[in-house]
């Protein structure tokens, strides 16, 4: 435990000393403010559909671009190396440098809470319950979205790779359980797919039901893809 | 008596693809040596290496260290290794003092015991001051420092160290020496190199690799007194080159005579076998022929000619 919070200490930390925090954290509040204002006045509701709709879609670009980093330069500069000859067992380096990006991830996240103070500061008077399920579900996506994007980082040392798969990786999963693919799938597919689609279980966490169906989604698919991380650096036979 | 060994390597095979890095390797290295650990670049030293620190699996196989396996025990093999990598990979965002602390972290020190041990390490290895300094803005032979400081924060039993003292002035590698020295007084290390006069000024016993196998172990005095080539008189003299030969040939002990022209003189030189003294009957021999002397001296072979004879055929 001390060595996954030495780990998670040491990545978090990180991320602020390069300007990618920064970067990373200004261009995401600007594109997801945008696109929520800018529907927002038209509809005259106050509620924050428009910020959660487009996530799963800004999120696509978003996460893969914090995930790519955490193997593909260890291995890069081959720190990794050094990282797996310290007696650290795996679980606790991919849970360190999990829980490191996810924390970083949840802090660009929480920064947008000035979209429902803003409502509420001009006088709407927004439903909380949705928006509180919203920015629950908005972490456990971006969770897997992480989950999946790290995985995809230990398989290469380019970053630039591992930035493009992982939004291939990530928008295989949002695309399979949108209604334009299950429509053509076979009934028995369909119900997988459906199941399985990134989007699907966001929509209705967004709308206000916490369904527990949704968050052993969410939780299976971190733990499946953490899993699968390890499993990748125990087969590690790229030197 | 596997007990008494630090590391103990046996049948040891590696293979990329088609391609054996290392080949049937076996080895063991007793508590408190210093081995050096030689050979031409691409010999499979570093592969070696890194299945000892349980970085790549063997093919085939087994490595035990202080009497564990490097496959079952891997996280307690971990515990006793201290390894300075090739090129001495550091996370250069971070300042040596974070650093160093993140180090003694992993190797499970908290509290005052850590802060007492960075600090003994920023002594030990001279990097007093540098604590606040960004490690991507050191000079390469600080950065060298903070890896050793790395490997040895939780005083391993088994110190491995790949080109400790590549990028290193003349100073700084003479410091290094000594520091591995007193280290290899209560510890095991494992000192990788090509570089051949490093190797002979600080370990115990040398085993020389080439195309992943070991061609020549002992002692610098054992490797040059083994080498074929090695033991040999060179003589300087006025006479027909193959009169020289074939006299020289004559004299018991010596099995093997070469001469070249030197200007007006020729150099022979004389392969022997055994360690007895040669240079009395060899002189009898060119009095008795009537050639003019003017140089006999002994030779033994530098350990660059051991090192060069095995790693080439």
């Amino acid at each position: 435990m001390q060595k996954t919070i030495a780990i998670f200490k040491k990545e978090f930390k990180s991320y602020f000393i390069s300007p990618i925090a920064y970067v990373f954290i200004t261009v995401f509040l600007a594109v997801s403010s945008y696109l929520f204002f800018h529907v927002f006045f038209l509809n005259n509701q106050a509620d924050m559909r428009g910020f959660f709709d487009p996530l799963p879609i800004i999120f696509l670009f978003f996460i893969p671009a914090i995930a790519m980093r955490s193997w593909a330069e260890e291995r890069k500069v081959r720190t990794l190396e050094l990282l797996l000859t310290w007696p650290v067992s795996d679980l606790e380096v991919v849970s360190g440098k999990f829980l490191a990006s996810f924390c970083f991830i949840a802090v660009a996240i929480l920064l947008t809470v000035t979209i429902p103070v803003s409502i509420l500061l001009i006088g709407g008077k927004p439903d909380l319950g949705p928006i509180i399920t919203g920015y629950i579900g908005t972490l456990l996506m971006g969770g897997a979205y992480l989950a999946i994007g790290m995985w995809i980082s230990s398989y290469t040392e380019n970053q630039i790779i591992a930035f493009l798969l992982g939004v291939v990786a990530c928008f295989f999963f949002y695309m399979i359980g949108s209604p334009f693919i299950v429509m053509f799938a076979a009934p028995l597919v369909a119900t997988l797919f459906t199941y399985l689609g990134l989007g699907n279980h966001f929509d209705s966490i967004q709308r206000g039901v916490i369904d527990s169906r949704d968050i052993v989604y969410y939780f299976s698919i971190i733990g499946f893809f953490l899993f699968m991380n390890i499993q990748s650096l125990a087969g590690r036979k790229w030197e | 008596m596997t007990n008494s060994f630090m590391l103990d390597v046996r049948n040891l095979n590696k293979s990329f693809g088609e391609v054996y890095a290392v080949k049937n390797l076996n080895f063991q290295i007793p508590k408190g040596e210093i081995l050096g650990f030689l050979g031409p670049n691409g010999a499979g030293k570093t592969t070696t290496m890194r299945i000892i620190t349980c970085y790549i699996p063997a093919t085939s196989g087994t490595v035990r260290v202080d009497g564990l396996d490097t496959v079952n025990d891997s996280l307690e093999v971990r515990r006793r290794i201290g390894y300075l990598a090739e090129n001495n990979p550091l996370y250069s965002d971070m300042t040596v003092g974070e650093y160093l602390t993140f180090v003694g972290e992993i190797r499970n020190l908290s509290g005052e015991k850590l802060r007492s041990r960075v600090d003994e390490m920023f002594t030990v290895c001279s990097l007093t001051g540098m604590e606040n300094r960004q490690i991507a803005h050191l000079s390469k032979g600080y950065r060298q420092r903070v890896g050793l400081a790395q490997a040895m924060m939780h005083n391993p039993d088994l110190l491995i160290l790949d080109e400790p003292t590549s990028g290193l002035d003349p100073n700084q590698i003479i410091e290094i020496r000594q520091l591995i020295r007193q280290i290899g007084a209560q510890k095991t290390v494992i000192y990788c190199s090509h570089i051949l006069s490093e190797v002979s000024a600080t370990c115990n016993r040398i085993m020389i690799i080439n195309n992943g196998q070991i061609v020549g172990s002992g002692t610098a005095e054992e490797l040059t007194a083994n080498s074929a080539r090695g033991n040999r008189y060179v003589v300087r003299v006025k006479a027909d080159p193959t009169v020289v030969k074939n006299a020289l040939g004559t004299v018991p002990g010596i099995t093997q005579v070469a001469t070249k022209p030197a200007g007006d003189w020729i150099i022979a030189e004389a392969f022997v076998d055994g360690a007895e003294d040669l240079g009395e009957a060899i002189f009898r021999c060119a009095v008795s022929n009537g050639w003019s002397l003017a140089e006999l001296k002994h030779e033994t072979a530098s350990l660059e000619d051991v090192f060069i004879q095995l790693t080439r055929g």
